[in-house]
């Protein structure tokens, strides 16, 4: 068996129990049994004998819950994937060139004018777009030295700005009811999603997902420096703003769904690297199977690990953070 | 059919490097650009592998204008072996060369059979298929310079372009990497490659072109060409000349 097949196997089968345990685990759990009831009944029209109940939360409640975490994880860490590849650096996430914070800036706008949830997700996730167009913008008037390095360093004044603007936002608000819905929303949830939220989620993440796939294989070649990509015959300009692009949409649609959720696109382009290797191309898929399990776990224990919610940022931060000082400490001199 | 370069100025966008370059490359021959470090070389390198545009002048491969070309066209001509850096991510040897393949293939085109036989060739051709699943960051500098000559290779180019191909290398394998080099000329590649040694032009190109402050002091035969002289005009200080009793040159510096 080759690395990639047995790497996306075991993506697949770390989905698979994801999947059940968010069902199986909650205020309202559901048995595999009784899925798989549901299922069949689905497959064949005939009436599964469950409770109303239970058909209701699966297809209704943690059902699209369940599939928006594994859409907002894959998208991030097919993200991950893509930057790190782009800017030849392994610490890379996915917010580098400003599409996090350019989306939480649109979302605590939107929550400032009091938009409505879809108005919020609409701001933020054109927030994402607009602020790495601009950071695209003005790093390619900039025709000094590396381009990546340009962009890069773009990305970071940018994203402090946005930053700036954030806490202005913040400021503005009427801290009773707004400034808590704007903390929870940068910190990252998935409470309360429904079928509706799944479209606006799934349009982005298919198309982005798609183009960043279907590069996979030049990916590798991306991540050499600059003249030499080109000297193997890669057109390294028009690739880059259509690997920036599609790594764009799907994170701010993710943003958009979900919130500020740090560290998936950071980490999980690592666990996929232990699987399966270096190479893009075994690496994409891998990672987007490995991302959507990882985002579901979290919020799997996001909903059960307290009382309380837990904002997933937070989670994903106190799980990350010791797994990436581990990683640093045992990394031989590459990347493997 | 060759690599042409006649009255070529070159340089970035808003300095000059050098003018007045004529340089002629055909299959089966090696030319070796000699000159002091910080002199334009690698410039001008970059510049006849078409990465940065020519200031002025003609620069045409196998009669067409090198600027004409699409940058997919140039790569399955041309082939460029880079200065040996170890890259981020740790890529197997097999992988690194089947980058080799890129402008052989179509933009979303998974590595075919052949292309994955043609990296398995290149490997053997050059000795090293025992490194085949290795991590490039983990094999020695004389062997990655060799993998990069196999990914060059991969590219089934009709010239090869090296920068400092030996530049980090011990002496072992500077031997090793350059009879290679040599080899492939032979095998009707044009070869190209800088130097700051003038034992290494002398001993492995058949043709020199002398560069100092970006211009062309002198071109010709490297026998003929490379004096103590000339040397000494070249790097600005005395060389010595030493000769073996079979008639091999070397040259000293100081």
């Amino acid at each position: 068996m080759t690395s990639s097949l047995r790497g996306n196997l075991i993506a697949l089968l770390l989905l698979a129990l994801a999947v059940l345990a968010a069902f199986a685990l909650g205020r309202f759990p559901v048995a595999p049994s009784d899925l798989g009831r549901l299922v069949w009944s689905l497959v064949t029209g005939e009436p599964s004998g469950l409770p109303a109940q239970v058909e209701t939360v699966v297809w209704n409640i943690r059902g699209p819950r369940i599939v928006a975490a594994i859409l907002c994880g894959a998208a991030l860490a097919i993200a991950g994937c893509a930057f790190q590849g782009l800017f030849r650096n392994p610490l890379v996430s996915p917010d580098i060139l400003g599409a996090s914070s350019g989306a939480a800036l649109g979302a605590v706008i939107g929550i400032y004018l009091s938009l409505g949830l879809f108005g919020i997700q609409l701001a933020a996730f054109v927030g994402g777009l607009v602020a790495v167009g601009a950071v695209y913008a003005v790093g390619s008037t900039i025709r000094r030295g590396d381009p990546v390095l340009v962009l890069v360093l773009t990305g970071v004044v940018v994203g402090s700005l946005l930053g700036a603007g954030i806490g202005l936002v913040k400021y503005w608000a009427d801290p009773y009811n707004q400034l808590p819905a704007m903390t929870f929303w940068l910190l990252g949830s998935l409470a309360g999603t429904a079928k509706p939220d799944l479209i606006p989620l799934l349009g982005p993440v298919l198309i982005g997902a798609v183009i960043l796939l279907a590069l996979r294989w030049r990916m590798n070649v991306m991540s050499l420096p600059e003249e030499e990509a080109r000297a193997l015959g890669l057109a390294t300009g028009p690739l880059r703003i259509a690997i920036i692009a599609a790594a764009t949409l799907v994170t701010a649609a993710s943003v958009a769904a979900a919130g500020i959720i740090g560290w998936v696109g950071l980490v999980v382009p690592h666990l996929a690297r232990f699987l399966v290797g270096p190479d893009f191309g075994r690496l994409m898929p891998t990672a987007a199977l490995l991302g959507g399990g990882y985002l579901l776990a979290i919020d799997t224990l996001a909903r059960t690990a307290a009382p309380v919610e837990t904002p997933l940022g937070i989670l994903t931060a106190v799980i990350g953070t010791p797994f990436f000082i581990w990683l640093l400490a045992s990394a031989r001199g590459g990347w493997s | 059919m060759s690599l042409e370069a006649a009255a070529l100025t070159y340089g970035y966008r808003e300095r000059e490097i050098g003018r007045d370059i004529a340089l002629d490359l055909a299959g089966g021959e090696v030319l070796a650009l000699l000159g002091p470090n910080g002199h334009g070389k690698t410039t001008l390198l970059k510049t006849l592998l078409g990465l940065l545009p020519a200031k002025g002048g003609t620069l045409m491969l196998d009669g067409r204008p090198l600027a004409a070309l699409s940058v997919g066209e140039r790569a399955r001509a041309l082939a460029y072996v880079p200065q040996v850096h170890t890259g981020t991510f740790a890529f197997s040897v097999s992988e690194i060369v089947l980058m080799g393949r890129t402008a052989r293939s179509s933009l979303f085109a998974a590595p075919s059979a052949h292309d994955r036989e043609m990296v398995q060739a290149m490997l053997q051709r050059l000795g090293i298929e025992h490194l085949t699943a290795r991590p490039y960051t983990e094999i020695s500098g004389g062997e990655r310079q060799l993998v990069m000559i196999a990914r060059a290779l991969a590219q089934e180019p009709r010239y090869v372009i090296l920068d400092e191909p030996t530049a980090s290398l011990d002496f072992g394998n500077q031997g090793k990497v350059m009879s290679q080099i040599r080899r492939l000329a032979s095998e009707g590649l044009g070869v190209l490659f800088t130097t700051h040694d003038p034992n290494q032009a002398l001993r492995y190109a058949y043709r020199v072109l002398l560069l100092r402050d970006g211009r062309a002091l002198a071109s010709g035969p490297a026998a003929e060409l490379l004096t103590p002289e000339r040397l000494a005009a070249l790097y600005g200080s005395a060389i010595e000349t030493v000769r073996g009793e079979d008639g091999k040159l070397a040259f000293l510096p100081g």
